[in-house]
């Protein structure tokens, strides 16, 4: 005989409200008009996202600056099953994505249809959501530039 | 809306599917039908509710079951003045050594002031309506007085 064995869908669920502090304050508040800012590095290069402390001399950085919202695929990996709360509910390329005007990858979602339509060096632009509130989910994703 | 963004929501989510296994799933069968069924460990001789297959000091199956009353004894309790979800504060949270089984079990008691809880008092559950109950813990809402005498010291006094 099998025996009843119950079963049951459980959730744990908790959401942090956090300061941002200055500078991803300011990024976030770039997204939310569509704007992607960078922040000047010691040697001189722009990192995007910003960081607020150099990562070679952990300096504070203060130079904000806007890059495109357009750039390049550095490397990516396909994912054929997104999770719930992943950028989008369909199969989708997870990129480093080097920004003109940026000199860092950053990662996001591409919204690509197959592994086919992905490659490194592709060129790609920011898909932006229709009511931004000043959340990395602004940005919604990236799809190939001549889709866009 | 033009004020810098200064906060930001963050939410953490894990969605898991659990299974309480084969003696617990019975137990919460048992709750379906407005029962509590506990189990006794065949060495021991101590009665397990919920009953988890197992006797956790001797290692062994427990296979027989027993149905107890519901009735029990406040051996602990707790007077809450804090809000939580669902509850209003003051509120009274206690262990329960219900009669016939040898640990105790946590519920609300209701229906009597906060301030006349005490060890020793008489308590019986309160269940959802019948066509309410599912196999879960919820279908006891909480234990209220039974208007009984006090338990004697000597019967809750190892569960203290």
């Amino acid at each position: 005989m099998i025996p009843d064995v119950l079963v049951a869908d459980h959730a744990i669920e908790y959401t942090y409200t956090r300061s941002t502090g200055p500078v991803i304050g300011a990024f976030l508040t770039g997204l939310r008009d569509k704007q992607i800012r960078g922040i000047r590095g010691v040697d001189g290069r722009v990192l995007v996202p910003p960081a607020e402390y150099d990562p070679v001399t952990s300096a504070d950085l203060t130079e904000l600056g806007d890059v495109a919202d357009v750039g390049v695929v550095k490397t990516w990996s396909w994912n054929e099953t997104p999770l719930a709360g992943q950028p989008l509910d369909r199969p989708f390329a997870w990129a480093l994505i080097q920004l003109d005007g940026a000199d860092t990858g950053m990662l996001a979602a591409v919204d690509a249809g197959s592994p086919a339509g992905m490659r490194t060096g592709l060129r790609v632009k920011a898909q932006w959501a229709d009511e931004r509130v000043g959340s990395i989910r602004d940005l919604v994703c990236f799809v190939p530039e001549g889709d866009a | 809306m033009t004020e810098p963004v200064t906060m930001v929501d963050t939410p953490i989510r894990l969605d898991y599917s659990y299974t309480p296994g084969v003696a617990s799933s019975r137990f919460l069968r048992s709750l379906e039908r407005g029962e509590i069924v506990g189990q006794r460990c065949p060495r021991c001789h101590k009665v397990y509710v919920p009953p988890r297959g197992a006797c956790s000091m001797c290692g062994v199956a427990t296979e027989e079951e027993l149905t107890l009353t519901g009735k029990g004894t406040v051996t602990t309790f707790c007077i809450t003045n804090v809000p939580s979800p669902g509850l209003v504060p003051p509120y009274v949270t206690a262990w329960i050594r219900l009669d016939g089984a040898d640990i105790t079990s946590m519920f609300l008691v209701q229906e009597c002031e906060p301030a006349d809880v005490r060890l020793g008092m008489r308590v019986e559950p309160v269940w959802v309506e019948e066509s309410e109950r599912e196999a879960n813990m919820g279908n006891i809402r909480y234990f209220r007085p039974t208007g009984e005498p006090d338990a004697s010291y000597d019967d809750y006094k190892d569960y203290i």
